[in-house]
């Protein structure tokens, strides 16, 4: 590993959630003032993590706070492989390991609401996988290398190569974001119809790790989109915010503006619009090679 | 080399004296003896083979009393199986057994001495194959012993034939160790139809009406594949006066149309082993049989075999329209029975789909035929049979302790049979999870998928994989829920040592395998790619591999770290959040009138929307069409 990803690493670990909070206070307050209010102060998230740091620990059982933790350490872990400019596919597989054990946290508990939203999240991961591992191989088509800092230094516009790949990762970003129409096992708002679907039985000490955990995602997923943007040139990066802001407001946008939809009907949109839209894409990349 | 002869021979002369032994008690401890006695010849044979230099090796040059031995059993299995076929008036699957072989008879008696390198040949290939059979095969055998007395305890309505199951399972090893060694394709073919006859015997052990007609599916479909194998040896005999596999492969690879033609028929006949669409109905049927035939069938014996033969004949299908075909009918598989599985409550079928959808995998990668996701596939071969012998040993233990193999009935398992629970939860992660090997060669598998510009694989890959981790997760989740039954009904494990043994030394082994992949990598299946295609360039680097061996123990440490840390934290423990109606405890709550009803969760299953076996049908009929168009553009190319 080089110094300039160790630096990196570093770098992530204690940024990424701080840009988290902010990215969540942004949203609250964007999304209130396209409701009419004016919404809570940009650090509200901040605030409110503190806050559940200093209550006691409430849990359901010893291993929900465990597996929980363990959720968090592999979420970290997948960031730094991302940032340190590591194998692409290997970040995005422990990503998915990830998730497994935020479901194992959910389900362990054996409570009923939470055990209904867990279910939907396994739905959810299956919902998004495809488009996440096509994205993957398309960044090793257009770049010739899964390697994260091959594939920021490659030259080339991801964007401009594979558009219907992108198009497909925002869609899924809808998903991981816990985002309307998608947000079917746990929502930020409070019209959940599970209670709060898989943050039912998460309460101070653990809400604090899972939204912690949560930041840290939403941050490495930012990253994701970034690379689509970035090449060797260091201009490329303020294009890469500015995309990054540019899908972060659509995000927000679609969230205000759409219905939840049922599991089924995410599944089966999703996998649809990622058949289109990454396959069609993958095959050109093929043909062009 | 006396060793590999030996490894052939000694199972098959266990068998009878499994049959004639009446006493459980002494034929257990026979069992037990034979069972370390292969699983050391199999690692003896490695040895001895790495120490000559881990060439390929040539052995009995002249065998013609062996031959004619051999012929002399094909004949008496027709007739087994003719008799067999009109005892149960099933008239027709006779027909199968007879042609292909009086056309082998035929062969060898007419043709004047074809040419073979030799007999027997030991590569890097075959003493994979050799391994997996020797230690997986014989851990089942000796997981056998307990299961199958557990199994007629609670089965008192099956007569007790244990001397007629125990001497099957050694006919097969028997038989498979000769199948992987084999060189002539003679001995192959016959091999070939003693595991299909075995496997028939195996389902139907039982003679329940269902159990019978599932072993004569399974029998047809082995057949019809060993009618094409038949058929293509035979063909390509006469046309080049050569029996020898290896050469095969070579004139397949030179484009000698008999051998392009044999090659797409040994193919089909793979597939039919493999259990790929359109016959993979009969391995969902063999679940009727008791455990350890399944997990025989399922791990290290039988469909390994189809996919044994797929990557030896992986050169010569690369690139071509067989190569395609395969690939095309693996990758279809692997994405369709994975969808299947989510379907499925029921432990043995969920693990018989997850069969289907890997053995897919493996013959996409042997159909793409390059030497990467050869590679990849040589892993999935190893970590699967390995797991998933785990598995099945592990659901049918369960199965003896609590009556039930239905995954909602493993709610809570982990706290209510722990050593079970654990078993099966570990089992399960390597089926799917990062950083396990499955997983690994997965990716791989996808990588080289792209490499060689099969979008379609690349496709079946995406969506498969997360149908995949699907039905495992969910699975996964049941086990280490929160029990229904806590303090009402704790099972006792009735678990005997040897089953417990075999299973603790599965468990170990994978992990073993999992943390040594980088070692077995460069050391074992580099070397066998080279001897396969003469060149090979690294498809997942060392470090990666070293990574992932990292990421391993990190998976294992911090989940008992993160315990140690809560364990004696000061926590407030609460009631599960039932909408503040529970009971006082978070098993009831008071339902509408006023009365305590019981929680009972439950998984997914899709089943309104997953009909597996209208969706089994329509896939058939599918990739029957494309073997139809297969064979037919395999014989129009002939004939131009």
């Amino acid at each position: 590993m080089s110094v300039k990803a160790v630096i990196m690493v570093i770098l992530y670990i204690l940024l990424a959630p701080v840009m988290g909070g902010l990215m969540e206070g942004l949203d609250r307050k964007i999304s209130a003032r396209m409701q009419g209010r004016i919404g809570p102060p940009l650090l509200q998230p901040f605030y409110d993590v503190r806050k559940l740091f200093n209550k006691q620990v409430i849990a359901i059982g010893v291993f929900q706070s465990s597996l929980l933790l363990c959720y968090m350490v592999l979420m970290i872990f997948t960031g730094s492989i991302f940032f340190a400019g590591n194998d692409i596919l290997m970040c995005l597989f422990v990503l998915s390991t990830a998730s497994t054990f935020m479901y194992f946290a959910a389900v362990v508990t054996g409570s009923p609401y939470n055990t209904i939203a867990s279910s939907r999240e396994l739905v959810q991961i299956m919902t998004y996988e495809p488009a996440v591992l096509m994205a993957g191989v398309g960044f090793y088509l257009v770049s010739g290398s899964f390697r994260v800092s091959e594939i920021a230094n490659s030259g080339k516009v991801m964007l401009f190569r594979m558009p219907g790949l992108f198009a497909a990762f925002v869609l899924i970003l809808l998903i991981k974001m816990r985002k309307s129409p998608f947000d079917v096992s746990t929502s930020h708002h409070a019209h959940q119809e599970l209670v709060m679907g898989v943050k039912t039985e998460l309460g101070a000490h653990n809400l604090a790790i899972f939204t912690i955990t949560e930041w840290y995602e939403n941050a490495f997923l930012m990253g994701i989109v970034g690379l689509f943007a970035v090449t060797s040139n260091p201009l490329s990066y303020l294009g890469a915010l500015v995309l990054c802001a540019l899908v972060f407001f659509f995000l927000i946008l679609v969230d205000n503006a759409s219905a939840r939809v049922k599991w089924d009907q995410m599944l089966r949109f999703i996998w649809i619009a990622t058949f289109f839209l990454s396959g069609v894409n993958l095959l050109i990349l093929m043909l062009v090679r | 080399m006396q060793i590999a002869v030996f490894l052939i021979i000694f199972p098959l002369l266990c068998a009878p004296v499994m049959y004639f032994v009446r006493d459980n008690k002494v034929r257990a401890y026979i069992t037990y003896a034979a069972a370390a006695v292969i699983a050391s010849a199999s690692v003896a044979l490695t040895t001895y083979w790495v120490l000559e230099g881990s060439r390929p090796m040539l052995l009995l040059p002249h065998a013609e009393a062996a031959g004619h031995l051999i012929l002399a059993a094909e004949l008496a299995l027709m007739v087994l199986v003719t008799y067999l076929c009109c005892k149960h008036r099933k008239y027709w699957i006779s027909l199968l057994s007879i042609v292909p072989t009086v056309l082998i008879a035929w062969q060898e008696l007419t043709d004047v001495k074809p040419m073979t390198l030799c007999h027997i040949y030991i590569d890097h290939l075959s003493i994979l194959m050799c391994l997996i059979v020797g230690i997986v095969g014989s851990m089942i055998v000796i997981y056998a012993v307990g299961y199958m007395y557990g199994y007629h305890q609670h089965r008192k309505d099956v007569e007790d034939h244990r001397n007629y199951f125990f001497m099957l399972l050694f006919v097969f090893l028997g038989a498979m160790f000769g199948f992987v060694l084999s060189e002539s394709l003679l001995w192959i073919d016959f091999f070939w139809e003693v595991t299909s006859v075995c496997s028939f015997l195996l389902i139907g052990y039982t003679k329940e009406e269902e159990a019978v007609n599932n072993s004569f599916r399974a029998l047809w479909m082995n057949l019809l594949g060993g009618t094409a194998l038949a058929v293509g040896i035979v063909y390509f005999a006469r046309y080049e006066n050569c029996v020898s596999f290896h050469k095969l492969i070579e004139y397949a690879q030179m484009g000698e149309v008999p051998a392009v033609i044999c090659v797409g028929l040994v193919a089909i006949a793979a597939l039919t082993k493999a259990a790929q669409l359109p016959f993979s109905t009969w391995l969902m049927g063999a679940m009727v049989a008791p455990t350890p035939s399944s997990a025989l069938l399922h791990s290290a014996t039988m469909v390994k075999a189809g996919i044994y033969v797929l990557f030896r004949l992986s050169p010569a299908m690369g690139g071509t329209t067989t190569g395609n075909m395969v690939a095309l009918i693996g990758g279809f598989t692997f994405f369709m029975a994975s969808i299947m599985a989510i379907s499925q409550s029921d432990g043995k079928k969920v693990l018989a789909f997850s069969t289907i959808s890997n053995l897919g995998l493996m013959t996409a990668c042997a159909g793409v035929g390059a030497h990467e996701t050869v590679w990849a596939g040589i892993f999935l071969m190893m970590f699967h049979a390995v797991s998933k012998s785990l598995l099945f040993q592990d659901v049918g233990a369960t199965e003896n302790a609590t009556g039930s193999r239905d995954i909602e009935d493993m709610h809570g398992l982990l706290y209510r049979l722990p050593r079970l629970g654990f078993y099966m939860f570990i089992g399960i992660a390597a089926m799917f999870l990062a950083p396990f090997g499955m997983l690994i060669s997965k990716w791989s598998a996808l990588k080289a998928a792209v490499d060689s510009s099969n979008i379609l694989l690349v496709l079946f890959i995406a969506y498969g994989s997360a149908t995949t981790s699907f039905y495992w997760t969910k699975w996964m989740g049941k086990i280490i829920s929160k029990s229904h039954e806590t303090g009402e009904r704790m099972k006792k494990d009735i678990t005997g040592d040897s089953e417990m043994w075999s299973m603790t030394i599965h468990a170990a082994l994978m992990i073993t395998l999992c943390v040594l992949m980088p070692f077995i990598s460069t050391r074992f299946v580099d070397p066998l790619l080279v001897e396969m295609y003469g060149q090979f360039t690294d498809v997942l680097p060392n470090g990666i591999l070293a990574m992932m061996v990292l990421i391993m123990c990190m998976v294992f440490a911090i989940p008992w770290v993160a315990y140690m840390h809560y364990k004696n934290m000061q926590t407030n423990y609460k009631l599960n959040y039932m909408s503040g109606v529970n009971m006082g405890d978070n098993k009831t709550f008071v339902d509408s009138f006023g009365d305590g009803k019981k929680l009972w969760l439950s998984n997914y299953y899709f089943d309104k929307r997953i009909n597996p076996d209208r969706m089994m049908i329509v896939c058939q009929l599918m990739t029957t069409a494309v073997l139809a168009i297969m064979v037919s553009f395999m014989v129009g190319g002939a004939l131009v």
